[in-house]
């Protein structure tokens, strides 16, 4: 326990676990507020049950992740068509398309039982209930739901663990959760983090499903004690976690970053930056690559490190390549027209590159892509998880020729030591990369201009345009941050010991660039 | 006979799966005022359908149905049940309510003061022949069959209903409960000034409860009277239905002779 990760993780838990137990509560609210009278609607009609049932079970079979993700496109062309029709918009980033893709998730066990409870009341006590002359209503809640109640409360209570558990999967959609240790953990390989989250939603999910118990069990003995104990536990839960909420200032700096190791070292420079300029910060690690552009469009986050390339090929949709200081200027004056700044590059690329193990590419007198693609058809290549739809990818194909045997998508970590050790012939790695100089590896030369320049680039967000105590605050990293030093941070970064921390590697990096 | 039934059934027609299946078949039938009339015959005669027409439980394709001289159709269903007793088969109390709570639930509805319910509830409960203390708070599932029984029976008169339906009511008990409870019923019945619809499908217990039987037999009322009314009629079946009890009558008789030294 003197390792420093365990006390760092446990610096960030009142904020994580917060933000999870608040957005697993509105989603189970939301969604016991509609599964609840919708299963009632539908349990004497089997056509409507029948639909519903099923709509639940395939949302039940999207992944968990997809479906969070799916949200949140969907709100920005919603809160698009609110801002142009009914003149307000709100926030498509976080809180909103979690509660509402975990609503949805929450809803097949409630559904399922609900149903299953009331159909399974026994036919005589509902022929005694309007016999001795209830009501449709009064039988209903009298004598069909106190019935079925514990049925429905296995529903309630299966539910609540699963959405306690996906809710650790809405990091990536910008809501802070549980799940920021195990994001975290996984991409700067930090297996103190990803076991502390892991460890941390278990127990809230354990202690959530107790309390639910006791509830159950306090309505089932009609123990008013117990039923108001269990109500008390959830509520104080509620309570616990609004406390910090509440008493951290509202105006802060929001930095964001993707999800990748150098983005997590380089938020964490950058919000030590902002913090010793004495300006109040706070982080959204782990964004999909997608979401943290519109997120700092749409003024969610408020600045964030991005490449160029990425951005000229990914956000525009260009196909051609330019020079690399062409692209650079027609992407800030690009970026201009949507108000947000691009503030200076750092100084380091970090390119796509195909790589391979050295000793390999000399054996085979490989030193380009050109020289690759007579080899490419009995080679496998592995890219991270958005590589191959990438526009670079059909670029690079297309300029070499390049057909490869197989592909396959990999954790982006992983993937420098898949290549050393045969796991695959040829990777789509990051030129940054610390891990290529560890491993021996090699980048080929990309002789055609295939790929194009990937400086890695500073935006702030619309409202932060003319900040100057934020501009002032990181502009001493800017052009400081050489390709040597990002690499040895990467692979200090990638290590499994507490001097690997995107914090303390960030704080390593500061000194190097000549900060005090 | 009094001038106005206080259940009057007349030309009651009833069928289901859209006619395919008649279950009451032009009946007319009228109950007086105190009477207990018993509906026998065997199963899927129509009797349990005659008997919830009644009460609105199931509603009538043909003809018209008068409770207390006013037409049950125009009638609001709800009201009409909250004022009429009915007792179901093996109980058909409310599993997750205590004896108390099942015996008060129509008063309840019918928005009684609380007290009230209460003070109506141990009245009954003396009236059931059930202990206060002991079986007040208990829950359905702790009870004996028979207990379960008075129960049924005490929730049926909990609003002072002026009528008492009942279906199969003493069917699924052993014989000796089962004969006790007639009695308290029937003691009850008369105490009360009860009028009672009692269907069965024991001829036995028919003709030594009731005032009356009415004689069921596919969807079509095949005859109706007293004991001594019935014993007279012709009609095969209604002769085979008598065939048991007399038979027990006799053999008991022989069995058990009055001056018995034994």
């Amino acid at each position: 326990m003197s390792d420093p990760r365990w006390s760092e993780a446990l610096a960030h838990l009142p904020d994580y676990l917060g933000n999870h137990v608040r957005v697993s509560v509105a989603a189970l609210a939301l969604g016991l507020l509609i599964s609840l009278p919708l299963a009632i609607i539908a349990r004497n009609r089997p056509v409507l049950r029948g639909a519903l049932l099923g709509l639940a079970s395939i949302v039940q079979t999207v992944p968990g992740l997809a479906l969070l993700a799916l949200f949140y496109p969907l709100l920005l062309a919603l809160t698009a068509v609110t801002a142009a029709w009914l003149g307000f918009s709100f926030s498509a980033f976080g809180f909103l398309p979690a509660v509402l893709a975990l609503a949805l998730y929450s809803m097949l066990p409630v559904l399922r039982n609900t149903i299953t409870g009331l159909s399974g009341v026994d036919p005589a006590v509902l022929e005694a209930a309007e016999g001795v002359g209830m009501t449709p209503r009064q039988s209903l809640t009298m004598v069909e739901l106190p019935l079925a109640l514990p049925v429905m409360m296995a529903g309630i209570r299966t539910a609540a663990v699963w959405v306690i558990g996906t809710a650790t999967l809405s990091t990536p959609i910008g809501q802070t959760s549980l799940g920021n240790y195990i994001f975290a953990g996984l991409q700067t390989q930090n297996w103190v983090f990803v076991l502390f989250g892991c460890f941390a939603a278990a127990v809230l999910a354990l202690v959530v499903d107790q309390l639910l118990a006791l509830i159950e069990n306090g309505l089932r003995n009609r123990s008013r004690i117990r039923a108001a104990l269990g109500g008390l536990g959830i509520a104080a839960l509620i309570a616990a976690t609004l406390v910090p909420a509440l008493a951290r200032p509202q105006a802060r700096y929001v930095v964001g970053a993707k999800t990748f190791t150098e983005q997590y070292v380089l938020l964490a420079l950058m919000a030590q930056r902002l913090q010793a300029a004495g300006l109040p910060t706070t982080t959204r690690a782990g964004l999909g690559s997608n979401v943290i552009f519109d997120a700092l469009a749409a003024g969610d986050i408020d600045v964030y490190v991005d490449y160029s390339g990425t951005l000229w090929a990914n956000q525009f949709h260009h196909s051609d390549i330019w020079p690399r200081a062409e692209l650079l200027s027609e992407l800030k004056s690009t970026l201009e027209k949507q108000d947000i700044t691009l503030f200076g590059e750092l100084g380091f690329e970090n390119a796509y590159a195909l790589v391979m193990p050295k000793t390999r590419a000399d054996q085979l007198g490989i030193h380009s892509i050109a020289d690759l693609a007579s080899h490419a058809a009995t080679m496998s290549i592995a890219g991270d998880y958005e590589f191959f739809s990438r526009p670079e990818w059909a670029g690079i194909q297309k300029a070499y020729g390049l057909a490869f045997r197989a592909q396959r998508t990999m954790q982006p970590d992983f993937m420098y030591a898949a290549v050393a050790s045969g796991e695959v012939d040829v990777i789509a790695g990051y030129t940054s990369d610390g891990l290529i100089a560890k491993y021996d590896l090699v980048a080929l030369a990309d002789d055609r201009h295939a790929i194009p320049p990937y400086d890695a680039i500073v935006l702030l967000s619309p409202k932060r345009r003319d900040d100057e105590a934020l501009k002032a605050a990181l502009r001493p990293l800017l052009g400081k941050i050489g390709i040597a030093e990002m690499r040895e941070a990467n692979l200090r970064a990638s290590g499994n010991d507490a001097s690997s921390s995107p914090d303390a590697v960030a704080r390593w990096l500061w000194e190097k660039v000549g900060g005090k | 006979m009094p001038a106005t039934p206080l259940i009057a059934y007349a030309h009651v027609g009833k069928s289901f799966d859209n006619g395919r299946v008649v279950a009451v078949d032009d009946v007319s039938l009228d109950v007086a005022e105190g009477e207990f009339l018993a509906i026998v015959g065997g199963s899927g005669s129509g009797k349990t359908t005659l008997l919830r027409l009644a009460n609105r439980l199931i509603e009538a394709d043909r003809g018209q149905i008068a409770v207390e001289g006013e037409d049950v159709s125009r009638v609001d269903p709800i009201l009409l049940r909250r004022r009429i007793g009915y007792v179901f088969q093996s109980g058909g109390l409310f599993p997750h309510l205590t004896v108390a709570g099942n015996i008060g639930i129509t008063p309840r509805l019918l928005g009684w003061p609380q007290p009230e319910i209460s003070a109506r509830v141990d009245e009954l409960l003396d009236l059931a022949r059930l202990d206060r203390a002991q079986h007040r708070d208990r829950l359905p599932h702790e009870l004996s069959g028979g207990q379960r029984q008075r129960v049924g029976v005490a929730r049926a008169l909990a609003a002072k209903p002026r009528i008492v339906l009942m279906d199969e009511p003493f069917g699924a008990l052993d014989p000796l409960t089962r004969d006790a409870l007639g009695d308290d019923y029937r003691t009850l019945h008369r105490k009360l000034g009860l009028t009672t619809v009692m269907i069965t499908h024991d001829m036995t217990e028919a003709l030594l409860l009731a005032d009356r039987v009415a004689v069921m037999r596919g969807g079509r009322l095949l005859a109706l009277g007293t004991a001594a009314e019935l014993a007279r009629n012709t009609d095969a079946y209604v002769g085979e239905l008598l065939r048991t009890p007399r038979r027990h009558a006799e053999r008991l008789g022989a069995l058990l002779p009055r001056d018995a030294s034994a």
